[in-house]
């Protein structure tokens, strides 16, 4: 299984979306050019586009989400796309299908594009690896390997906000060592070339030799966010209170929790983003994520339109491969 | 081929380095056991003549750990299939770990093993006793009686034992009765539910990481109890530099301690873990550069006095799921010689020291009379041509585990013909030589 090539049809194009690492600066600057054309759609009075009409997109989602599901279907309706919500948390594997069974039968319904989340890492290579070559995947999280669609339309909204990506410091705060957001985040900032990207948490949560994922080392807040233009806050799970990962809720807001006095050292028009949801009072005060810099809002939005522009290039490819096909 | 017969290897290059031998000599056969080497005994005729010209002559090679997967899995494997894939390789004599099903922690168990491996009459096989009942790691099991049974060693198999006083209990009971105890360093909470090595493809893969720390917290601990109980410990699979050098420091203090590695862990570093490959997936994990060459230095030098397989096949299902889900483990009995013989070939050992570590080192770890040449000892011999390149796959592995990361390599090195007490147990038609 190649870890690069998996992704790319014999041409380049995007097949799948499995994870940032090997895309290549041009390929993620072509999607978020891509996702800038599709944020109008959702002003228009018909919020749709054709561009994948006729086609199947099935939301298999191994582990729950609400944000991230809604804006993939979202995202697949806008493009005129039928869509299969599957929950299989609760479904299939529980009594006792395997992977790659639910796949196959999922196949024999001729779907052409599976959005998947689980919670093993790999798992999003595993299924593009055995899907049907006229099928595309594109991974909504695997463990914590890869959020990809999450990395971009993080850099989608940095670029609206900060244009050029080389000037800037970009500070992450969190639980590096769980995040398939920040793995994600790291590998976009440094293909997009990054002046500077920090990460910021107690030893715990950074995972080893952190510094090969191109980034500083801080473990205090307010030298890592000091002269920052933005600054991404990341969701601590609850269960890290367990383990002996952190010792309380109350000292690691403490310590790591984003205030206004804190972020007092960032540029002043720096910006604070968020993947949603906020433990308020956890990662960061309400006064922060409700207040001027916070753009966690439009995160959302921006979403819509970057997942609109993976999946209509992800249909394009397998187009494109259907024609070549019928031309031979 | 009956036992009795009467055989004589001609041409061959022999190597038997418990014996100082390497050079081009004959080897003789009767009765199962090795009669004389160069000249045939005065008036020996012999039934039969393998040209070995061009080939290399060793003793049968002996694996520490080679998991046959019966009783219990057999949707695995088997005894049978199990022993023939060993003789493929080469291997007369393997060690066994108990983790079958039921658990090798009674006699009845171990007798079982051993008559249908007697059946099958592809290798020698000795079983390890379980260390604990059910491997619980909870209460000792009975080792008088399953040394009594034939289980050559206690062990515990890759399961680790969290209660260092039943560790301690354990050691000191299996000195009672001179029995070597084989431990999978690990300590099983810094283990946690790690798959890889916790290391730059450990963060950047996002997969659970096991820190180096697991094993050399463990190899500390395992190191003060054999001190303090006078136990004979032996580390199975050791896969970081740091433990070597406490192994090697330990054995200059005078603890008599040994220890192994498995090929793959001489051949494959984290970075084959790249594109998710399940089939890399084997516990302890492959770890830097710098710890594979700390492994192989230790092999070349000695403290690390074998190399074995760690043969664990699997059925196809259990590696077709995302790489935490995965069975860890390869099928790795057909590779072991070549993946050493590699190593002779970047010159990382010589030909003798390969072969010495695995034949007539790992035989003394089991203390068995067998992994050398002399006359009057059992005739298990390994035949194999140096030179052939072969490529492994699934139609050339006799092994029922096709789980291997090495499937379409090209290896160098490939096993003609095995004898097992003089008799002829593996023999690769012309064809394919």
């Amino acid at each position: 299984m190649n870890r690069t090539n998996i992704q790319l049809d014999g041409q380049g194009n995007l097949k799948h979306f499995l994870t940032v690492e090997g895309l290549g600066r041009d390929l993620l600057t072509q999607i978020l050019d891509k996702a800038e054309g599709f944020l109008g759609v959702a002003q228009q009075a018909v919020k749709k586009v054709p561009l994948c009409r006729g086609k199947v997109v099935a939301n298999l989602f191994f582990e729950t989400s609400t944000r991230t599901r809604t804006t993939f279907e979202l995202a697949a309706k806008r493009l005129s796309a039928d869509v299969l919500n599957l929950n299989i948390s609760t479904s299939a594997t529980a009594k006792g299908e395997t992977l790659l069974d639910t796949l196959r039968n999922l196949e024999a319904m001729h779907v052409d594009m599976f959005v998947v989340r689980h919670a093993e890492s790999g798992a999003a290579h595993f299924i593009a690896a055995h899907a049907e070559p006229h099928v595309s995947v594109i991974n909504a999280g695997d463990g914590r390997h890869s959020h990809p669609t999450q990395g971009m339309l993080d850099m989608f909204t940095i670029r609206r906000h900060k244009g050029d990506f080389a000037n800037l410091c970009v500070a992450v705060v969190g639980d590096i060592l769980h995040s398939r957001v920040a793995r994600s985040q790291l590998a976009a900032l440094r293909a997009l070339g990054a002046g500077e990207v920090r990460v910021i948490a107690p030893r715990t949560l950074i995972p080893a030799e952190a510094e090969t994922l191109g980034a500083r080392v801080f473990y205090d807040l307010r030298e890592g966010v000091r002269e920052a233009d933005v600054v991404i806050m990341l969701r601590l799970q609850r269960e890290r209170m367990r383990g002996a990962l952190l010792p309380s809720e109350h000292e690691y807001f403490q310590l790591f929790g984003l205030t206004e006095e804190r972020l007092s050292t960032a540029k002043r028009d720096a910006i604070v983003m968020h993947p949603g949801p906020i433990n308020r009072g956890v990662e960061m005060d309400s006064q922060v994520a409700d207040g001027p810099r916070s753009v966690i809002l439009e995160q959302v939005s921006n979403g819509i339109a970057v997942r609109m522009a993976v999946m209509s290039m992800c249909i394009g490819t397998q187009n494109l491969q259907g024609q070549r096909h019928t031309d031979a | 081929m009956r036992e009795g017969c009467r055989l004589s290897i001609r041409n061959g290059h022999l190597v038997d380095p418990a014996n100082g031998i390497d050079g081009r000599l004959d080897l003789h056969v009767a009765d199962g056991l090795v009669v004389a080497i160069g000249d045939p005994p005065q008036g020996f005729t012999a039934e039969r003549t393998l040209d070995a010209r061009g080939q290399v002559v060793c003793p049968g090679l002996v694996d520490l750990c080679c998991r046959l997967r019966e009783p219990g899995w057999e949707h695995k494997a088997t005894i049978g299939s199990e022993t023939a894939a060993a003789a493929a390789g080469g291997v007369t004599t393997l060690c066994c770990p108990p983790d079958t099903r039921p658990i090798i922690d009674t006699p009845a168990v171990a007798q079982l093993v051993l008559q249908t491996a007697e059946r099958a009459g592809r290798a020698r096989v000795v079983p390890a006793g379980a260390l604990t009942r059910g491997l619980e790691g909870a209460q000792i099991s009975e080792m008088a009686a399953l040394k009594q049974a034939g289980c050559a060693v206690m062990s515990h198999g890759d399961r680790p034992i969290r209660n260092t006083l039943v560790l301690r209990r354990a050691m000191e009971y299996a000195a009672t009765f001179g029995l070597t105890v084989f431990l999978h360093p690990e300590d099983a909470y810094l283990r946690d539910q790690g798959c890889v090595h916790e290391g730059r493809v450990s963060t950047r893969l996002g997969l659970p990481g096991i820190p180096e720390a697991a094993e050399t917290v463990a190899v500390a601990r395992d190191l003060a109890l054999a001190e303090q109980t006078g136990a004979r410990i032996h580390f199975r699979g050791l896969s970081s530099g740091r433990a070597t050098a406490m192994l090697l420091e330990a054995q200059a203090r005078g603890l008599d301690v040994s220890a192994d590695v498995s090929a793959h862990q001489l051949t494959l570093t984290e970075a084959n873990v790249e594109g998710f490959d399940s089939n890399c997936h084997v516990i302890p994990p492959l770890r830097t550069d710098a710890d594979r060459e700390a492994l192989r230095e230790a092999v070349r030098h000695g403290a690390i006095s074998a190399i074995c397989s760690d043969h664990q096949p699997h059925e196809a299902d259990a590696k077709l799921n995302p790489f935490p889900e995965t069975a860890p483990g390869i099928s790795a009995v057909e590779t072991l010689l070549p993946l050493t013989l590699r190593l002779v070939a970047e010159e990382k050992i010589d030909l003798t020291t390969a072969i010495k570590r695995l034949t007539v080192d790992p035989a003394e770890i089991l203390d068995l009379p067998v992994g050398r040449l002399d006359a009057g000892r059992t005739a298990d011999v390994c035949i194999f041509d140096p030179e052939t390149v072969w490529t492994a796959g699934t139609d050339t592995l006799v092994s029922r585990g096709h789980n291997t990361p090495f499937l379409g390599w090209e290896l160098r090195g490939r096993v003609t013909r095995t004898l097992l007490a003089g008799r002829l147990v593996f023999e690769r038609p012309e064809k394919v030589q």
